[in-house]
């Protein structure tokens, strides 16, 4: 029993850090596109990766499961390579990517859109090229954005549940996170186990935001 | 020799805007370009440096084409040898003053000549210091340095002072001056300051709705010889008040208050904030011995 606890936490927290790592690398040229781009394309953009805040979770979990099986052409041309998504970790972390995405892009998007122009611009005329700019100037510029991205994005895989269960199920060591033992533990009445990992997210997301938000501060403050 | 022809079409607040500029910038000279605000100084100086794109034209600096629409050569900011400073400084908030420097530092001898340039614009103190601790006064100087540890050919100053109050303002124009002089870099400066701009600049080209009209010595420009006044004081204009029949207008000339008397036609010529030149002879005593009239 002690054992499968372990593992259930270890594969949350897995699944959380990989999405996170993810969405780090397409959220930082994603949230650039849409600060900076003037095309109409924009608000198609824009509205995609900002549907999983209003929708349900359950329907992107349906759709993503319609998508994974062997039955829709995405899935045939998967399966035709031996990639099997539904009821896999891998299925978790597409899930978790689409359905966290807005937490990390929002942050980051309106920490660039507050950095002057002329910021860019001085770079680009002290003979830097965009991608340096980037790196060297404005990322270390908008970190208090980076890192709200990073932990809003890591607490809400954390916490997902409806995604989960529609394409993860609930196999042990992989797909079975804690949100989805809490429910299937308080299911069968056990409420002492429910309990055990209940608290134990509890305390976890409160000391990683409470780290993250003190270090922030810190840093912000040598920014003023 | 810096050759410039290039046309634009610009969306200014009072509408649509073609500017059309032409003009030669002699290699070492201190240009300033005067004018009101919308008439295109800013996006001449950014067509300078690469920042934007004229819509037609060739702008060429020492015969090395930078742009030229036929040709289709347009050289990005990165390759073009400038120096930019901005009005609102532009410093790189996570460097310290000596790394926002080094940043722009490409070659090891540009990379000594760093502290040359901390010491040039006296911030040696204040080297290690985050930006976010300086002054306006002092994040401007660090920019003015970076901008200059390339080496470039053209240092743009775009209203880089105007930000700043009138003492800083005046200490970072003497600094300007002693950093032209010493360094002999072709400059050109945004400025709407006469002071500045006479204090300054060799050369002054008035831009006027997109236009080059003028382009002389500054006091040329300032003190027309159509006026043989024997005192001409060049103000700003701070309240203009009708006091029938005439009007009152009063100027800040320098740091003193003026006020003056205005006929209609001449106050509906003058507007708040704009500088007007005060000329006057009339109430200097003209003694005539009275043998030499014949009456």
């Amino acid at each position: 029993m002690e054992n499968e606890f372990l593992t259930t936490m270890t594969l949350t927290f897995e699944l959380a850090a990989v999405t996170t790592v993810i969405l780090l690398l397409i959220g930082i040229p994603l949230a650039a596109f849409l600060a900076f781009s003037k095309t109409r394309f924009k608000s198609v953009a824009e509205t995609i990766v900002s549907m999983p805040l209003v929708l349900p979770p359950s329907v992107l979990g349906f759709y993503l499961l319609l998508a994974f099986s062997p039955a829709s052409f995405i899935g045939e041309f998967l399966t035709s390579h031996g990639i099997r998504l539904a009821f896999s970790f891998e299925g978790l972390v597409i899930g978790s990517v689409l359905f966290s995405l807005p937490f990390m892009v929002h942050p980051i998007q309106s920490a660039l859109s507050q950095v002057p122009r002329s910021i860019f611009e001085a770079s680009y005329t002290l003979g830097k090229s965009k991608i340096e700019t980037m790196i060297r100037v404005i990322l270390p510029t908008i970190r208090h954005g980076l890192i709200s991205g990073i932990v809003l994005a890591f607490a809400h895989t954390v916490g997902e549940f409806g995604v989960i269960l529609m394409i993860g199920g609930n196999i042990p060591d992989e797909t079975r996170v804690a949100s989805i033992a809490i429910y299937d533990e308080v299911e069968s009445l056990n409420y002492a186990m429910a309990h055990q990992y209940a608290l134990t997210l509890f305390v976890v997301t409160f000391a990683i935001l409470l780290i993250v938000y003190t270090l922030n501060k810190k840093s912000l403050e040598g920014l003023r | 020799m810096i050759s410039i022809n290039v046309t634009k079409t610009l969306n200014t607040a009072d509408g649509v805007l073609n500017a059309k500029f032409t003009i030669e910038i002699r290699n070492g000279e201190f240009l300033t370009l005067f004018g009101p605000s919308g008439a295109g100084k800013t996006t001449l100086m950014r067509m300078i440096s690469g920042l934007e794109t004229p819509d037609s034209g060739v702008i060429e600096v020492d015969g090395e084409v930078w742009f030229d629409k036929s040709k289709k050569i347009n050289l990005p900011p990165q390759k073009r040898s400038i120096g930019f400073v901005f009005q609102d400084y532009a410093i790189f908030p996570t460097m310290s003053v000596r790394e926002n420097l080094l940043f722009a530092a490409e070659t090891a001898e540009q990379k000594q000549g760093v502290d040359e340039l901390i010491a040039m614009v006296e911030l040696e103190n204040l080297a290690n210091r985050l930006p976010s601790t300086l002054s306006g006064g002092q994040k401007q100087r660090v920019a003015l340095a970076r901008a200059l540890v390339r080496r470039p050919k053209i240092l743009l100053l775009d209203e880089p002072l105007s930000a700043l109050d009138p003492s800083m303002r005046q200490k970072l124009q003497d600094e300007l001056a002693l950093i032209h002089s010493r360094l002999g870099v072709t400059t050109l400066l945004v400025s709407h300051d006469i002071a500045e701009t006479v204090k300054l600049s060799d050369r002054l080209a008035s831009v006027v709705s997109g236009r080059i009209e003028k382009l002389c010595s500054p006091m040329e420009f300032f003190s027309p010889q159509t006026l043989s006044g024997k005192l001409q004081l060049i103000g700003e204009v701070l309240k203009i008040e009708e006091d029938a029949p005439v009007f009152i207008v009063t100027l800040l000339v320098g740091s003193s208050i003026v006020r003056t008397v205005a006929s209609a036609d001449e106050a509906s010529e003058l507007k708040i904030g704009a500088h007007a030149i005060i000329s006057t002879k009339a109430f200097n005593p003209i003694l005539i011995p009275l043998n030499t009239h014949k009456i």
